[in-house]
C-alpha cells in the first residue's frame, strides 16, 4: 500500500474513532457511575440522529436542528434514567439490566413503526458534503472537521470532569454512592448530568455517524452502541480517555486492516467483538487498568 | 413414603404429556399442530434460558446465537448430499459439508454439543471476570454468527441459507424433547449443582465462602442452556425445513426473556406455562399491528407496533411485576405451600 | 513445628494511599477462642478478608495449619478448613433453612452431574445423607422446626443461628465469626454464647471472632488482640484488655455497649 493511501486510510479511521470514542463516553460514564451497561445508549444516539434529519427536513437551519436532535437526545437519556433506572437502583443487578434492553427494544421498534425500517438519506448542507482534492487523497470536509470537533469536546469534558466540582462529584459517584450522598451532594442530580451529558455526546456522534455515511435507520443504533461499548472496555471502562482511546483504537483498525486484507471486509464488524473478548480474556481493566470491581465487604 | 407419592405424581404427568403428544400428532389438525410444534420449541428455548438467567442469575442474551448454531448444525447434517451441491449457489459447498451426514438424532445431538463447545469458550472470557460482560458479548455474539453466516457461503451458502431440509421434526419430537427438558431442568435444580447456581445467584460472595466455584457453576449453568438451545435449534430447523440468517435475530432472545420474565426467573412451570400464553397468543396479538378501532377513531395499521407493546409490557412487569407468575418457585411447590397454610389454620 | 493453627505473620494491607493494617502479626493456638476488636474501621474485617483471599496483602502471610494459604481463592479456604460469617447477615435468601444448611455440604455432596441429571443411586444416598446432617446441625441449634421455613422469615437472632450453622456445615477446624452478636438483645446474646461454647466442644473448633460487645468477648474468648487504626495496640488476656492504658483511650470508654 502506497503513502498516500495509508494516508488516507489514517485519516478515515481518524473520521471512524472519533464517532465511536463520542458515544463510548456515555456508555463509560453511565457504567463508572451506576454500574449499567445502558444498552439504550446506541439508540438514544439514533434518537439524535433521527430529530436533526427530521428538523433539517422540515425547514429548520442545519445548526438549530442540530442543536435539536442533541437535546432530543438528552431528553430522552434522562427521561429513560428517571422513568425505568431511578425506581430499580436498589433492585437486583439483572432487574436492571432487563429493563434496559426493553428500552433500547422499545427505542428501536417505536422508531420503527414511527419512519419505518428503510434507511433514509441524510442530507447535510453543502458546506459539510464539500470534498477536497489533495494528490489522490479523498478529503470529504467532515473527515478534518469530526476529528477537530471531537477533540475539542473531549477536552471540554475532561475539564469539567477534573475541574469544576461537578466534575468532582461525578468522579466521587463512580467511587462510592452512599458517601457521597453523606457528603450532602444529591446523588440524583449528578446521574442526571451524567445521563445528559452522556446522550448528548451520543447524539453528536450519531449525527457525524449520518453524516459521514448519509443514511439514517432505527437499527442504526445497535451495532454502532455495541462497538462503541466494545472500545470503552477496550480503553477501560469507567474512564473516559479510556473511551475515546479505544474508539480511535478500534476505528483505526477496522479501517485499516479493511484497507490490507480486502477479503475480510465482510468480517469488519466482528473486529469490535473480538478486541472485547480478547481484553476480557488478557486484560479485563482495559487499556487504562481503572479497577472498578470495589469489594463489597 | 412422601419420596414415594412424589415419584408417582411425576410419572403420572409424564404418562399424562406422553398421552397428550401421541394423541395430538395423530388427531389434530396441521393449524393446531404448527401452532403446538411453535410451542414446543419455544419451551425448550425458554426453559433452557430460564436456566442461566433465572436460576444462576448471570444476565445473558445468548439463545439467538445458540439457535442458529444448532439450526445450521442439524441443517447441514440432515440436507443430503446431491441437494447441497445443487442448493449452494453462490459458491461450491466446502468438502467437509458435503460429508456431513447424520440421521435425526444424532443431528440434534451435534447441534447441542456445537452450541456447548461454543459456549464452554466464550465461559473463559466471560465468567472469569466479574462484572456484566456475559449480556453484552452474548449481545455481540448472536450478530457475530448472523455475520459469519453471510461471510461463509462455503459453509452456510451465506445469504440464501439452507432449505430442502428434510422435515423429521414433527410434534413426537418436539413434545417429547420438550418433557426431557422440563425433567432434567427440574433435575438440575434440585440437586447440589442447583442449589449452587441458586446461590451464586442470590450471593455470590457468600457462594464462595461455602466452598461454591463460581466460575465452575456458572459455566455449567452456561453450557447446558446452550446445549438445549442448540437442540432447539436444530428441532426448528427441520420444523421450518428452511433457514436463513436473518431469521436468528435478536428479536428471538427478546420474545423468549419476556416469557421467562412472565412465567418468573428461576421458576420451570412457570417458563413453560408462560410460553403458552405468550407464543400461544402471539398470532391474536398481531391485530395489534393493524387497524383498530377505539371508540369511533381509526389507529391506522402499524406494522411493528406489536413489538413496541411488548416491550412496554417488558418495562412495565419489570417495575412492578418483577416476580412474574410463580416467582422463582416451582407450580408443585405453590400448591404444597397452600395446603399447608390451609392445614395450619 | 509451631502448635498455632493460625498465624498472621507482619501483614500490611494497602488499598491505594490507605494503609487499612500495618505491620500485623499475631497466632491463633487449637482450642483458642479469640477476640479481635477494637474501634470501628480499625481493620478487623480487612484481616477477615484477607485471611479468607478476598483480598490479597500488600505486605506478609497467612499460615494455617503451617501451610502458606496467602492468597488462595475463598471456595479453596474452606477445602482446607476455614469458615466464615459475615457482619450483616448473608443467607441465601431464596432458599429455605434447610437448603442454606444443605450449602454448607456442597463440597461433600458426592455426586456428578450426569449421576444428578440421570438420578443415579449415588444422588439419592448423598441428598439423604446431607440432609440428615443438616437437620442434626439445626436441632444443636435449636431451629430445626423452622427448616422449611424460608430463611428470612425468621428472627434476626435465629438467622445468625443459620448462618454460623451453614458455616459448620463445611466441617471447618477454624471459625471465623465476624460480630455474631451485632444486634443482638442481652437474651440473644447470651444464647448465642452458650451455642458458640457448645459447638466448639462438640465439633473441636477453633473460633476467631470479630466483636465490639466487650461482655460477649469476656465471656468468650481466652485471648484478644486489640487493633486500633490498623495497628496491633494489644494482645492477651481479655480482662487485661478493659484495664491497658492504650485500649482505653482508643474506644474512649466505649466499652460495654456493642
Amino acid at each position: 500500500m502506497d503513502f498516500t493511501t495509508f494516508l488516507q486510510q489514517l485519516i478515515n479511521g481518524a473520521s471512524l474513532g472519533s464517532m465511536y470514542a463520542l458515544i463510548a463516553i456515555g456508555y463509560t460514564m453511565v457504567y463508572g457511575v451506576l454500574r449499567l451497561i445502558n444498552f439504550a445508549h446506541g439508540d438514544i444516539m439514533m434518537v439524535g440522529a433521527f430529530l436533526t434529519y427530521l428538523a433539517y427536513a422540515a425547514g429548520v437551519p442545519f445548526i438549530p436542528s442540530v442543536l435539536l436532535g442533541i437535546i432530543g437526545s438528552i431528553l430522552v437519556g434522562i427521561l429513560t434514567d428517571k422513568i425505568a433506572y431511578k425506581p430499580l437502583r436498589e433492585a437486583p443487578k439483572i432487574s436492571l439490566l432487563i429493563t434496559a434492553i426493553g428500552i433500547s427494544f422499545f427505542l428501536e421498534n417505536l422508531f420503527n413503526v414511527i419512519f419505518g425500517g428503510v434507511p433514509r438519506a441524510f442530507n447535510a448542507p453543502d458546506y459539510l458534503t464539500k470534498v477536497f482534492h489533495i494528490d489522490n487523497i479523498y478529503l470529504p470536509v467532515t473527515v478534518i472537521i469530526i476529528p477537530i470537533v471531537t477533540v475539542l469536546i473531549l477536552t471540554s469534558v475532561l475539564w469539567v470532569l477534573y475541574r469544576t466540582k461537578y466534575g468532582m462529584a461525578i468522579r466521587a459517584l463512580a467511587f462510592d454512592i452512599p458517601t457521597v450522598k453523606l457528603m450532602g451532594i444529591n446523588a440524583d442530580s449528578i446521574i442526571t448530568i451524567v445521563f445528559a451529558l452522556g446522550s448528548a455526546l451520543a447524539a453528536v456522534g450519531g449525527i457525524f455517524y449520518a453524516i459521514s455515511y448519509p443514511s439514517i435507520d432505527p437499527l442504526m443504533g445497535i451495532i454502532v452502541g455495541l462497538k462503541a461499548f466494545a472500545a470503552a472496555v477496550l480503553g477501560g471502562i469507567g474512564s473516559v480517555t479510556g473511551a475515546v482511546l479505544g474508539g480511535f483504537i478500534l476505528g483505526f483498525t477496522e479501517i485499516l486492516v479493511v484497507a490490507l486484507f480486502p477479503d475480510l471486509g465482510g468480517y469488519k464488524d466482528a473486529f469490535a467483538f473480538f478486541f472485547l473478548i480478547l481484553v476480557l480474556l488478557f486484560r479485563p481493566t482495559g487499556i487504562m487498568g481503572e479497577d472498578l470491581e470495589r469489594s463489597r465487604f | 413414603m412422601k419420596i414415594l407419592s412424589n415419584i408417582i405424581v411425576k410419572l403420572l404427568l409424564i404418562l399424562a404429556a406422553i398421552l397428550f403428544i401421541s394423541y395430538s400428532q395423530q388427531s389434530l389438525d396441521s393449524y393446531t399442530l404448527g401452532i403446538l410444534n411453535n410451542i414446543g420449541i419455544f419451551a425448550i428455548l425458554a426453559l433452557s434460558y430460564n436456566l442461566i438467567n433465572g436460576v444462576t442469575g448471570q444476565f445473558s442474551l445468548e439463545p439467538n446465537g445458540f439457535v442458529a448454531i444448532g439450526a445450521y448444525m442439524t441443517a447441514i447434517l440432515l440436507i443430503p448430499a446431491d441437494t447441497k451441491s445443487d442448493m449452494y449457489a453462490l459458491v461450491d459447498p466446502a468438502p467437509v459439508i458435503l460429508h456431513m451426514h447424520s440421521g435425526f438424532l444424532m443431528a440434534l445431538i451435534f447441534s447441542g454439543l456445537a452450541a456447548m463447545l461454543v459456549a464452554m469458550l466464550l465461559s473463559f472470557p466471560v465468567f472469569r471476570v466479574r462484572g456484566d460482560y456475559l449480556a453484552i458479548v452474548t449481545l455481540g455474539f448472536g450478530f457475530i454468527i448472523r455475520i459469519f453466516a453471510m461471510n461463509s457461503p462455503a459453509y452456510t451458502n451465506g445469504a440464501m441459507g439452507l432449505n430442502d431440509i428434510p422435515d423429521s421434526a414433527n410434534f413426537l419430537w418436539i413434545g417429547g424433547i420438550a418433557v426431557v427438558t422440563f425433567v432434567v431442568m427440574l433435575n438440575v435444580i434440585s440437586s447440589k449443582f442447583g442449589r449452587a447456581m441458586k446461590a451464586v445467584r442470590d450471593d455470590e460472595d457468600a457462594a464462595a465462602a461455602m466452598g461454591i466455584n463460581t466460575f465452575k457453576i456458572k459455566t455449567t449453568a452456561f453450557m447446558t442452556s446452550a446445549f438445549f438451545e442448540g437442540v432447539g435449534g436444530g428441532l426448528l430447523a427441520s420444523f421450518l425445513t428452511t433457514i436463513s440468517p436473518d431469521q436468528f435475530s435478536f428479536l428471538m432472545t427478546f420474545q423468549l426473556l419476556i416469557i421467562i420474565v412472565l412465567g418468573g426467573l428461576g421458576s420451570m412451570s412457570g417458563a413453560l406455562l408462560a410460553t403458552i400464553l405468550v407464543m400461544g397468543s402471539m398470532e391474536w396479538l398481531r391485530f395489534l399491528d393493524s387497524d383498530i378501532v377505539i371508540f369511533g377513531h381509526h389507529t391506522g395499521a402499524h406494522p411493528g407496533m406489536r413489538m413496541v407493546i411488548f416491550a412496554v409490557l417488558l418495562i412495565i412487569m419489570m417495575l412492578f411485576a418483577r416476580r412474574g407468575l410463580f416467582g422463582d418457585q416451582e407450580f408443585g411447590d405453590l400448591i404444597k405451600k397452600l395446603f399447608s397454610r390451609r392445614r395450619n389454620s | 513445628m509451631s502448635t498455632s493453627l493460625l498465624e498472621i505473620r507482619n501483614i500490611t494491607m494497602q488499598f491505594g494511599g490507605v494503609t487499612a493494617i500495618d505491620d500485623l502479626s499475631f497466632k491463633v493456638d487449637t482450642g483458642d477462642i479469640y477476640g479481635l476488636i477494637g474501634p470501628n474501621g480499625a481493620g478487623k474485617t480487612t484481616i477477615f478478608n484477607i485471611i479468607t483471599g478476598n483480598y490479597y496483602p500488600t505486605k506478609g502471610e497467612i499460615y494455617f495449619d503451617d501451610n502458606d494459604i496467602t492468597g488462595t481463592k475463598p471456595n479453596h479456604i474452606v477445602t482446607k478448613g476455614i469458615a466464615r460469617t459475615f457482619q450483616n447477615i448473608r443467607l441465601f435468601k431464596s432458599m429455605s433453612v434447610l437448603e442454606n444448611i444443605m450449602i454448607g455440604f456442597h463440597q461433600r455432596t458426592n455426586y456428578s452431574y450426569p449421576e444428578a441429571i440421570l438420578r443415579f443411586p449415588r444422588y439419592f444416598q448423598n441428598e439423604k445423607r446431607i440432609k440428615t446432617e443438616a437437620m442434626g446441625i439445626l436441632e444443636e441449634f435449636g431451629i430445626a422446626d423452622y427448616a422449611n421455613n424460608a430463611a428470612t422469615a425468621l428472627s434476626y437472632g435465629n438467622q445468625r443461628k443459620v448462618e454460623i450453622a451453614r458455616a459448620l456445615a463445611t466441617q471447618p477446624k477454624l471459625l471465623l465469626l465476624d460480630e455474631p452478636a451485632a444486634g443482638m438483645n442481652p437474651i440473644e446474646t447470651e444464647d448465642l454464647s452458650n451455642i458458640i461454647h457448645k459447638i466448639k466442644k462438640d465439633y473441636d473448633l477453633t473460633v476467631l471472632l470479630i466483636e465490639h460487645d466487650m461482655k460477649f468477648v469476656n465471656a468468650m474468648c481466652n485471648k484478644v488482640t486489640v487493633l486500633d487504626y490498623g495497628e496491633m495496640i494489644f494482645e492477651g488476656k481479655p480482662a487485661d484488655a478493659i484495664v491497658d492504658e492504650k485500649v482505653v483511650s482508643a474506644y474512649l470508654g466505649d466499652f460495654t455497649h456493642a
